[in-house]
């Protein structure tokens, strides 16, 4: 029983700052801006909600600097790429490159130390139930959120008129604009919710998963959280079954790599990355079903009056 | 006298290089059916979208319903009471039709019980539509409607047409007739732009013709012939249609169909079955049928997009080319003209010699072991600009600086210019005026007449009659047997195009 309870909480814990930094970058494709800059982003956030966190000592306010860090990261890169126009392929790795090397530069008087890290919450009655409470009521409220966030985009997507316009601008923007839709400015907007979703989701690294700062901690997740997107073809729910295969392959690789199995550890470390893509891949392999559900326009600039 | 709904007066828009609109006056009455006519690049658009708001004018004023306003955006326009149907539809098309709709109302209380309401208006004026289809499903004449019925849910006053029946077969541009004159009769004005001059005639109380970003003429269309009206747009006195030339001395077999099948690529096409032809040389066949029956399919099977698998479904001048991409196919002579100009028919971001030099390289000796011959590929550029009097600025203008029909005329003068020996041609005038239309017209016939094997693939059926020595008729993925031209009433070909000839299968899609 204790293996099961611990694989659900860990399967929780490590999916969340996926599901997080996925469910923004989804929103930002919806509008059809590919933003490559999710592993640079979370890095920031990382850093800036364990930094304010350390100094400060309050989490608000450090996962308020985390989200502030993610949308600044990517307000650049939607000036660079929908009001200048730049490459957003190219824009968009350089962001990463850039996260990482700014992130360890701020971060490298933090490595070593601690901060205070998000308390689980504890419900009366409900976390005390056996079994049941420890599954489902004793998580931190990120865990929460992630979840909330992930079926709230869902709905105001296929549900509500101001996500049929932004559908309807990854489809095909010049049509939006004949309708006198605002393409740059929404594209604005979703691109800078991506950025606070995936400073959520550094922060939710530095100061819930790991806790605690190191260059580089993110670890490679905001690129599986951009294969997440693509290979869950831009549905929500497969978002979420593609971030729990993420989180139950990594507590799998840690739990043989406990049990002292004679397999290098590097091999062991990638197994998670290379199956959660794996399976992705073989499940959506219907390549009709992702030119459906693939913006159109995903990617490509837009100039109005073009 | 009561004051017009729309009046234009002294419209000026400067495009560098290009004085798009030269003090334009447009008048339009209530209650009238009026039309904007002129070849393409002579302001229609330009205009058009001034009054939609789209594009702001450098000079002039707009007065509506007496009243002077300022446009400032197509939501603008739409409060105005002005909607717009274009040429190219403006739809989304993973969208379904009521998603559509809504992305096109401004006002949310238009969205209260949309459903409903798109059933209703649908209905009252014969333009049936399902809601809950999704675009990508529908044929053009269908997507046309939702186009329609989405201007109409928000009672416009003034209803803008671009070229609404250049997609449309006989039959629905009928139906769209009946519903534009009872709107008119309902009080809403349409402007109507078209180059069909015939229906303009029948449709039009008063025409406004432009040329060169001009008014040149105000003019009730009823009181003219065709040929005068035509010949008011292009300044010069039109030829007399081209004489039906003699029975084609007709020679060997140069394009033969055997059987070819071809499953449908993607869920919302259409498979071919077991088609037949044979084509030969100094003759035209023309396929006519309502878009979305394969005929898309059918042109990238003979130009090798899609390979239909077996050597033999495919001859060209008798050898085995159903096997062969078209690059191969090219090189044993044929050419062939997509219906899709931009990005499919010509690489939009390079410029035309570039273009002409992409599909001329295999026989025009434009390049040396590699190396492309810049000064000849010009020359060749320059010789298909000045025979087929394509408005540019010259071969280095890019392929998308060109305005549609200009870009056609390009397009099929290169590979007319190539003397193949099989040219398959699809829609090869969609989009382009009259003028143009009888250079491009002229220079099939005269490509059939030295020997070539001619197959057009259109839905203009007075372009397949004008020019086919032999009519098919495509629907559902099955090819008629063709008639000769002489044989072919518009009633037995509009019969066939309903699918008749195929009365055990599923009906044709419409």
């Amino acid at each position: 029983m204790d293996i099961v309870i611990n694989l659900l909480v860990s399967v929780m814990a490590a999916s969340t700052p996926l599901l997080l930094a996925a469910t923004g970058e989804l929103v930002v494709e919806k509008v059809a801006v590919l933003n490559l800059g999710v592993e640079g982003m979370m890095l920031m956030g990382a850093i800036a909600g364990f930094a304010v966190a350390h100094e400060t000592g309050s989490l608000p306010l450090a996962l308020l600097a985390a989200i502030f860090a993610g949308m600044a990261l990517s307000l650049l890169f939607a000036f660079l790429t929908l009001t200048l126009q730049a490459n957003q392929t190219a824009t968009g790795l350089a962001l990463t490159i850039f996260g990482r090397g700014f992130s360890a530069l701020v971060g490298a008087g933090y490595v070593g130390i601690s901060a205070p890290t998000l308390p689980h919450i504890h419900i009366p009655v409900l976390s005390d139930i056996p079994v049941l409470g420890q599954i489902l009521f004793s998580y931190d409220p990120l865990i929460y959120l992630a979840l909330a966030l992930l079926a709230f985009v869902a709905w105001f997507l296929s549900k509500t008129h101001a996500g049929l316009i932004m559908r309807a601008i990854g489809d095909q923007h010049d049509a939006a604009h004949v309708l006198g839709y605002k393409v740059i400015r929404i594209r604005y907007l979703a691109v800078l919710f991506g950025g606070a979703m995936a400073g959520l989701a550094g922060a939710y690294m530095s100061l819930a998963y790991t806790p605690l700062w190191a260059q580089d901690m993110i670890a490679g997740r905001g690129w599986v959280a951009l294969a997440l997107v693509t290979f869950a073809a831009w549905r929500p729910f497969w978002l979420l079954i593609g971030a729990w295969l993420f989180g139950a392959m990594m507590y799998l690789s840690l739990y043989v790599q406990g049990l002292g199995v004679p397999v290098p550890s590097a091999f062991l470390s990638a197994v998670p990355y290379i199956g959660t893509v794996v399976v992705l891949v073989l499940i959506s392999r219907d390549s009709r079903r992702i030119r459906l559900h693939r913006p159109a326009m995903l990617g490509r600039a837009f100039q109005a009056g073009n | 006298m009561t004051t017009p709904l729309l009046q234009l007066n002294g419209i000026v828009k400067q495009y560098p290089g290009c004085l798009a609109n030269d003090h334009v006056d447009l008048t339009i009455d209530r209650h009238q059916i009026h039309a904007l006519l002129g070849e393409n690049g002579a302001g229609k658009s330009t205009l058009v979208k001034i009054i939609y708001g789209v594009v702001h004018p450098d000079e002039g004023s707009i007065l509506w319903q007496g009243e002077r306003v300022t446009i400032t955006s197509p939501a603008h326009a739409r409060r105005l009471g002005i909607g717009m149907v274009f040429q190219h539809f403006s739809l989304f098309e993973a969208l379904t039709v009521a998603e559509n709709i809504a992305l096109g109302l401004d006002n949310p209380k238009d969205r209260v019980n949309l459903r409903d309401r798109i059933i209703k208006i649908s209905a009252s004026y014969g333009l049936p539509v399902d809601p809950d289809r999704t675009v990508h499903d529908l044929s053009v004449g269908e997507r046309q409607r939702i186009e329609i019925v989405r201007c109409l849910l928000q009672n416009p006053k003034l209803l803008i047409m671009d070229e609404p029946t250049s997609v449309l077969t006989p039959k629905e541009a009928e139906t769209l007739f009946t519903t534009l004159r009872r709107l008119a009769s309902e009080g809403c004005s349409i402007l109507y732009i078209s180059h069909k001059l015939e229906e303009v005639r029948a449709l039009c109380e008063a025409a406004t013709i432009m040329r060169a970003g001009r008014v040149v003429a105000q003019c009730i269309p009823a009181e003219k012939t065709a040929r005068e009206l035509a010949s008011i747009m292009i300044s010069a006195d039109l030829k007399p249609a081209h004489e039906r030339r003699p029975a084609p001395t007709v020679g060997l077999p140069r394009l033969v169909l055997n059987k070819l099948t071809l499953r449908a690529t993607s869920e919302f096409g259409t498979s071919l079955k077991s088609i037949s032809l044979t084509v030969s040389g100094g003759e035209i066949v023309g396929i006519a049928g309502i878009a979305g029956n394969g005929q898309g399919e059918l042109m990238d099977a003979l130009s090798g997009e899609i390979l239909a698998g077996k050597p033999e479904t495919v001859l060209l001048d008798g050898k085995p080319a159903g096997h062969l991409g078209p690059y191969d196919r090219r090189k044993l002579g044929g050419c062939f003209v997509p219906e899709e100009r931009n990005g499919h028919g010509a690489v939009t971001t390079m410029s035309l010699s570039e273009n002409a030099y992409l599909s001329a390289h295999l026989r025009g000796a434009l390049s040396k072991l590699g190396v492309i011959n810049h000064r000849r590929t010009n020359t060749y550029a320059a010789s298909i600009i000045e025979r087929f009097d394509v408005r540019t600025t010259g071969p280095a203008a890019l392929a998308k600086s060109l305005s549609g029909g200009n870009l056609q005329k390009f397009l099929v003068g290169r590979e007319v210019m190539l003397d193949p020996a099989v040219l398959v041609i699809s829609q090869p005038t969609w989009g382009v005026d009259a003028g143009a239309a009888l250079a491009i017209h002229e220079a099939i016939i005269a490509l059939a007449a030295a020997g070539a094997a001619v197959v057009i693939i259109s839905q203009d059926l007075d372009e397949i009659f004008q020019l086919s020595d032999r009519i098919a008729v495509i629907a559902a993925g099955t090819l008629s047997e063709p008639v000769p031209v002489a044989e072919a009433s518009l009633e037995r070909i509009g019969l066939l195009m309903g699918g008749s000839h195929t009365a055990s299968e599923a009906p044709a899609h419409v």
